[in-house]
């Protein structure tokens, strides 16, 4: 009895050992994983603050009116169907009058239309509808305003939670960028980066800065950090009032900037 | 109970954390390179001394002086005269920003000079317009004659309170000033300021005299003359005037340079067409070989620790520039790069070594770092070499000369000076043609 239980476990032992053995991931190698990619995550304003230039808009307006002049009075495809008429014949005079007067009315050029290739069909415009598409174009800028209009609300609030917008930092940098004369007897091989913490009132003007490295000030063989701290300072107070945006003060009221001559004097 | 408080103050955290906005951070990385827009303001002359018209003009030149220094360090942008509203004397007592600011002036220069015991006393301030206080006052007196030198004084002061970096400007230029027709060259020892003026000569161009450099006092200069015919290393006390032969050479020396502490004199001495480098102790007169190899050795050149030489050999077959421990161990060939390299010179700052190359007959003055690294050519042309670097490391003076035509004419040797970024170039007023430059360290430490 014991000997047969035994052999059964051996047996079992055995069977489970040449199982394991060819299970696949025994034999697979491990599977190649592609080279990981940092992605780096910025925040986009989702509505682009780019102000509408007046000159650009009343360009694109008054293209809009000609377009619509055009389309109303004198659909391109109508003057097509001129063209087999032109044949010099005693009774046309009439009918030339007809046709001006069928330009006039949209309703009376419908029996020419229908001569015309199916292609030109399609793009034939059809002057009755011109008002359904007015209303069309009505309720789709109504739809976008709206649209809009959600927009920045979201934007405002998501701007409010987090920090400034990259079209609101990009001006702000902008700005600096212009005001801040970098002094050019820096030492190449020294950290050049000075932290400026700022408070603002709501139009910009600086309230109170502060350089947070402070004890770099003083400390020997720091010189040069002391000459980059002052030209940062100059900088600010140059450009104040600051390029802020208009809403949001909360977030904004305390900022901080990164004055890094790194890049520009190391190349 | 504890337990309690707890859980509310991790409550309440979490819950004022949602009010609380992450604080706005912006990397400002790009600026403006412009030079620094200063103003400089006339001198003030004290009232008691307005008779004296000598002394009335003191304080207008001094200010001119400090805006040369200022323009040709390429750092600063001095402002027209012309655009200034406020009168200097009032400038200096308190003045009014808002109208330095009108005429973008970011800094103020302003002082006062008078005449006390027949002494002159020059009192300056710098002032930051933007954030409108003084930064830097300073009082000097001297002889009424100096006051040459209390404008580079002056400079050196403001410029290191604005840069972060020692200036250059209070320094002296020690030149082989060349005249007559280029087969029958007069050479003599010339020596200037920084900006050319007070140039005096201190041989009489009897002897052909070669590559004058300053010792580390500027009371010494070490110069290649020929004596006869037979070219040696020269001692000049400029004070005393007195020469003196250094060391006893069989044959040709050359090549002279002080060691940092100024104890030592390293050169080249050939012998049988080998060159190699040696010192000489100048209180011991021991004399070091420092190099033992059958190629021309040559223009050594210590760090400013005096732990290293840089020098130029051609034991490859080319010339090329090495660097090896101040006993002559360790040598490593350091640059690489197409064409002939020498005249090697190691920075004051320590990070830098400045050569001449040359590539299809062209030369380069150019800068690596001390392990050949990082090579930079700042200028080229048809013939320069010999670059010295000012006290602070930033600018480099070296003289060109320019081509001669077929009949010998329009050959001419001029000083120039180039800064670290390539740009700032300019050609050194000096009397007469003008060659192998040496630039002292600031007189006043």
């Amino acid at each position: 009895m014991t000997k047969s239980i035994l052999l059964s476990v051996l047996f079992h032992i055995f069977m489970i050992f040449l199982t394991i053995l060819t299970f696949p991931f025994m034999t697979k190698k491990p599977i190649d994983l592609p080279p990981i990619l940092s992605v780096e995550l910025i925040q986009i304003s989702d509505l682009t603050n780019i102000p509408f230039a007046p000159k650009a808009r009343e360009i694109i307006e008054k293209a809009k009116e000609e377009e619509r002049l055009v389309s109303e009075q004198a659909p391109p495809s109508s003057k097509k169907k001129e063209k087999p008429d032109k044949i010099p014949l005693p009774n046309d005079e009439k009918k030339k009058k007809e046709i001006v007067k069928k330009k006039q009315n949209p309703e009376e050029i419908e029996p020419e239309i229908k001569q015309t290739s199916d292609f030109e069909k399609k793009e034939l415009f059809d002057p009755n509808q011109i008002a359904a598409l007015i209303d069309k174009a009505k309720e789709e800028t109504a739809e976008t305003t709206k649209k809009q209009k959600t927009l920045t609300q979201s934007s405002i609030k998501s701007s409010i939670i987090s920090g400034l917008t990259l079209s609101e930092e990009d001006a702000l940098k902008a700005q600096i960028f212009g005001c801040w004369s970098i002094p050019l007897g820096l030492p190449y091989n020294k950290n050049l980066l000075v932290r400026i913490k700022l408070k603002l009132k709501p139009d910009g003007t600086i309230l109170k800065s502060e350089i947070l490295d402070h004890a770099r000030m003083n400390s020997p063989g720091q010189g040069f950090y002391k000459v980059l701290a002052e030209s940062a300072l100059r900088a600010i107070r140059l450009c104040q009032p600051l390029r802020v945006p208009p809403t949001g003060y909360e977030k904004w009221k305390e900022m901080q900037l990164n004055f890094d001559a790194n890049d520009m004097l190391k190349g | 109970m504890i337990k309690k408080f707890l859980i509310l103050t991790l409550i309440f955290i979490s819950f004022s954390s949602k009010f609380s906005y992450a604080l706005v951070e912006i990397d400002i990385t790009r600026g403006n390179l412009d030079p620094l827009p200063i103003a400089v303001s006339p001198l003030f002359v004290h009232k008691n001394n307005l008779k004296n018209k000598e002394f009335k003009e003191i304080g207008a030149k001094i200010s001119e002086v400090i805006e040369g220094n200022f323009k040709r360090s390429g750092l600063f942008n001095p402002l027209s005269k012309e655009s200034f509203v406020q009168e200097p004397e009032i400038a200096h007592l308190k003045p009014r920003f808002e109208d330095w600011k009108l005429i973008k002036a970011q800094a103020l220069v302003t002082g006062k000079i008078e005449l006390e015991n027949e002494k002159l006393r020059v009192e300056f301030r710098l002032w930051d317009v933007v954030a409108a206080k003084e930064i830097l006052a300073l009082a000097f007196t001297t002889v009424p004659n100096n006051w040459r030198r209390v404008a580079h004084i002056i400079s050196d002061k403001v410029y290191q309170r604005l840069t972060g970096e020692k200036g250059y400007f209070d320094t002296r230029i020690i030149y082989v000033s060349e005249a007559g027709p280029k087969n029958a060259r007069i050479k003599k020892l010339a020596i200037m300021d920084q900006d050319g003026s007070n140039n005096k000569y201190l041989t009489l161009g009897n002897e052909l005299v070669l590559t004058p450099r300053f010792s580390p006092t500027n009371q010494l200069v070490t110069y290649l003359s020929y004596f006869k015919n037979l070219p040696r290393v020269y001692l000049l006390d400029i004070e005393t005037g007195i020469q003196e032969v250094v060391g006893d050479f069989p044959g040709m020396t050359f090549a002279p340079r002080f060691s940092p502490d100024g104890k030592k004199i390293i050169m080249s001495f050939a012998e049988g067409g080998n060159s190699d480098i040696y010192t000489m102790n100048l209180e011991t007169r021991v004399v070091e070989k420092i190099t033992d190899h059958p190629s021309i050795d040559t223009s050594p050149s210590y760090s400013p620790d005096g732990k290293y030489i840089a020098f130029n050999s051609d034991r490859s077959g080319l010339q090329q520039i090495y660097v090896m421990r101040s006993d002559g161990s360790n040598v490593k060939r350091v640059t690489f790069g197409n064409g002939l390299y020498g005249t090697p010179v190691w920075s004051p700052r320590g990070d830098l070594i400045a050569f001449t190359k040359v590539r299809k007959g062209r030369f380069y003055i150019g800068v690596m770092r001390t392990d050949g690294s990082g090579e930079r050519l700042l200028t080229e042309n048809f013939y320069q070499e010999a670059p010295s670097w000012s006290p602070n490391g930033r600018v480099l003076i070296f003289y060109r000369e320019t081509k001669s035509n077929a009949k010998g004419e329009g050959f001419s040797a001029k000083l120039w000076s180039i800064d670290l970024t390539g740009y700032n170039e300019m050609q050194i007023e000096t009397l007469t043609d003008a060659s192998d430059p040496s630039w002292s360290s600031l007189l006043t430490k």
